[in-house]
């Protein structure tokens, strides 16, 4: 993952007030409504919050411990395991076992993790076709678009765009009825299917017990996906696997909730090893790649909690700055508060320097959390990576430097409120509209009312003072 | 720490007879007057006032710019001015409140002596809304203002210090009439040195809030936090809407400002 060139602020402030934006602060608004409705039938949500936490934390506590379990119980049942350390070696892994398995016809089901790898870039270049299957990622892949979203990838999409992409593209007469759509897709995707050599997935969890992965969709695309064709690769992040399948069962009570407000998805895959003699259908092969990809090395520092995420998208939808900018102004593909954590950490922090600053700490995130992970303190940690160097808004050091020195010094900060007294008595319209210097940013999109002409701390002198 | 209305009035808190004033560095320089109607209100309500007069600024801005060591520096010499004094500590700001509340222990963890120090005085701070409901009751609470209001419950009161609810109905108990503001939970956009950083993020929140203020029909937005409340006047003054900005203190107090 690269980023892009132009800082958070810039590109935030390009996307501000567009209908691209627009669009996505109305789906964001629609989804976290549909939990909010979700929840009200559903009291026992905080309990199994706080369960949900406590497995994620104490699965990360042991992570070594039930990956070499999960590892074993998926060999166990037939399957192949590959660590890999980052994503050279996962999508290296994956062209192996295409060439291995003769597999030029790929089809995926959505997946962040495999666009964390960026493997259909890999697996085109190696002269394999990949298909998008999720509707969403379709319309990304067909039209070269990026996700905006990691749960609803094309949330700044309106259905009469959708309508003339696949008027353009697909050849279909132009509709913008959401379920001819969807009708169009599924024709065009059943046959991609039915000749697909291999199907790649993620994994939302794995059970370390039996080494079942569990995969859901609401399209049914990933059941087709995992199995239809004769090869099933399982692309799973290292800190997707839970002790045992119950486990999975409380994630899944709070994934679907929290994500689109539904009791379950509609499909729920839950795939142990490739198929068996006497099973009526299921691949030859079943692959799970196990990617660390900078997660290991976060395990024990003051951010490890961002790895008990289960990505459900409902801080970002809950998230008035992405509410405001939408996912591309992130610049990488994890946008919202927990992109802005997850970048830098697993990508670094160089050319992100400002995504921990995309925030206003308004806790919101941390309110809707289903694993109850506090993103506003991991992105304060975050800034104190970066504070250490000043690199992320240079212009503010040297006020907020004297601020902060004046701050600790009585004599000198009462001199400084004394002094914004005067300039409250030299502005007589009480007001300033646009200034240069430090106070530009404050009034580009607000006027800056002048500082009374009597502190507070004067006026207790008179009426209270000794 | 989150209260539940409920749990405080069912014991039988023992009513503080002086208090001190932790007015914060916005108020001190930009709004005086919501210090004085702080103070006139405690006054009223018996309880006498005191500000010790080497405070500063609680450290927020350095906290929330990464600036650890500055904050604990700030913080340390908050402890220190607060330590030196008796009974409860006023914050007119949710946020400011919280930050000493939340961080001042762990930031001074380093030294035995300070965070002992800085644990007294979290204990101590209330901001000024939880003070009323909480320590004082609402007997006795006239309202100064007539004319329409609707209320903003800044970010960081109503969740990290659990207000929900409150502002509303200290409002609602004085009988002033109280439009619903839709969407009143969204962050308005301030987020403290955010607004300097992203300003036109920071603008499009803001005039997402001022919408949904207009909306109201209310005369006045009343809040409890005066650096959001400053950010919203900038962003009214800007559009040139007519809607005043009044902390709540200012609608209980009978109207001796600076």
């Amino acid at each position: 993952m690269t980023s892009a060139a132009s800082t958070f602020a810039e590109r935030g402030a390009a996307e501000v007030g567009s209908d691209k934006a627009k669009a996505i602060g109305d789906g964001a608004r629609h989804l976290i409504e549909k939990r909010g409705a979700a929840l009200e039938d559903y009291p026992a949500m905080d309990a199994m919050r706080d369960r949900a936490r406590e497995i994620r934390l104490h699965t990360l506590a042991n992570l070594d411990a039930y990956l070499s379990r999960f590892a074993d119980s998926v060999e166990a049942a037939g399957g192949s395991v590959f660590f890999a350390a980052d994503a050279a070696e996962a999508n290296d892994y994956i062209l192996r076992v295409a060439e291995a398995g003769r597999a030029e016809r790929v089809v995926k089901s959505k997946s962040m993790v495999t666009e964390e790898i960026e493997l259909n870039t890999a697996l085109e270049a190696d002269g394999r076709t990949v298909v998008e299957t999720d509707l969403g990622e379709f319309i990304v892949q067909l039209s070269g678009d990026r996700p905006s979203h990691i749960v609803a990838p094309v949330l700044h999409w309106t259905r009469q765009q959708v309508g003339r992409l696949f008027a353009d593209k697909l050849g279909v007469p132009y509709t913008e009825e959401p379920t001819e759509l969807n009708q169009v897709a599924r024709t065009h995707l059943r046959r991609i299917f039915l000749e697909a050599d291999m199907g790649v997935s993620g994994v939302n969890f794995g059970a370390a017990s039996t080494g079942t992965i569990a995969v859901v969709t609401n399209e049914g695309n990933g059941r087709l996906t995992t199995t239809a064709p004769r090869i099933h690769v399982a692309v799973m992040g290292m800190e997707r696997v839970v002790p045992t399948l119950e486990d999975v069962g409380v994630m899944l009570e709070v994934l679907g909730r929290s994500a689109t407000g539904q009791p379950l998805t509609t499909y729920t895959n839950l795939v142990t090893g490739p198929r068996r003699s006497g099973d009526p259908d299921g691949p030859d092969e079943l692959h799970v790649v196990i990617l660390d990809n900078g997660r290991s090395a976060v395990l024990g520092d003051d951010v490890s909690e961002v790895l008990a995420c289960i990505r459900c998208g409902a801080c970002m939808n809950v998230c008035p700055v992405y509410r405001s900018v939408g996912g591309h102004a992130y610049g990488d593909i994890y946008p919202g508060p927990i992109g802005a954590v997850l970048s830098p950490v697993l990508f670094g922090l160089e050319g992100r320097e400002q995504l921990p600053y995309a925030c206003t700490l308004c806790g919101a995130c941390l309110e809707v959390c289903p694993v109850r992970i506090d993103l506003p303190r991991m992105l304060i940690n975050l800034r104190e990576r970066v504070a250490d160097d000043n690199s992320a808004f240079s212009w503010l050091n040297v006020p907020l430097t004297a601020y902060e020195k004046a701050a600790t010094h009585p004599v000198a900060w009462r001199a400084a409120v004394g002094g914004a007294s005067l300039a409250g008595k030299a502005r007589r319209s009480g007001w300033f509209g646009r200034l240069p210097g430090p106070g530009k940013a404050w009034t580009t999109v607000r006027d800056l009312p002048a500082p009374a002409r009597r502190s507070f701390r004067s006026w207790w002198r008179k009426h209270h003072g000794a | 720490m989150r209260l539940s209305l409920a749990a405080v009035s069912a014991s039988e808190p023992t009513r503080p007879d002086t208090a001190q004033l932790f007015a914060t560095c916005i108020v001190d320089s930009f709004y005086p007057q919501v210090g004085s109607a702080v103070v006139d209100v405690l006054e009223a309500q018996g309880v006498s006032v005191e500000f010790p007069e080497d405070q500063t600024c609680c450290g927020q801005p350095a906290f929330n710019a990464g600036h650890r060591d500055e904050a604990r520096a700030m913080a340390a010499h908050t402890v220190e001015v607060l330590d030196a004094t008796n009974g409860p500590i006023v914050v007119p700001s949710g946020s400011c409140a919280a930050m000493i509340i939340d961080h001042y222990e762990d930031l001074l963890a380093d030294d035995e002596r300070l965070s002992a120090a800085a644990r007294r005085v979290a204990g101590r701070v209330r901001e000024f809304t939880q003070f009323i409901v909480d320590d004082l009751g609402l007997d006795g609470l006239e309202a100064s203002t007539r004319g329409a209001v609707t209320f903003h419950p800044s970010c960081h009161g109503l969740r990290h210090l659990g207000l929900a609810g409150y502002g509303e109905r200290v409002l609602d108990h004085v009988g002033v009439e109280r439009k619903p503001l839709e969407a009143a939970e969204e962050c308005c956009g301030f987020g403290g040195l955010f607004a300097v950083e992203m300003p036109e993020v920071s603008g499009d929140l803001m005039n997402t809030k001022i919408d949904h203020v207009e909306a109201t029909g209310a005369e006045t937005l009343v809040g409890y936090d005066m650096s959001c409340l400053m950010h919203l006047a900038g962003g009214m003054h800007r559009r040139g809407t007519r809607i005043e900005v009044r902390h709540i203190a200012e609608i209980l107090a009978d109207g001796d400002t600076p």
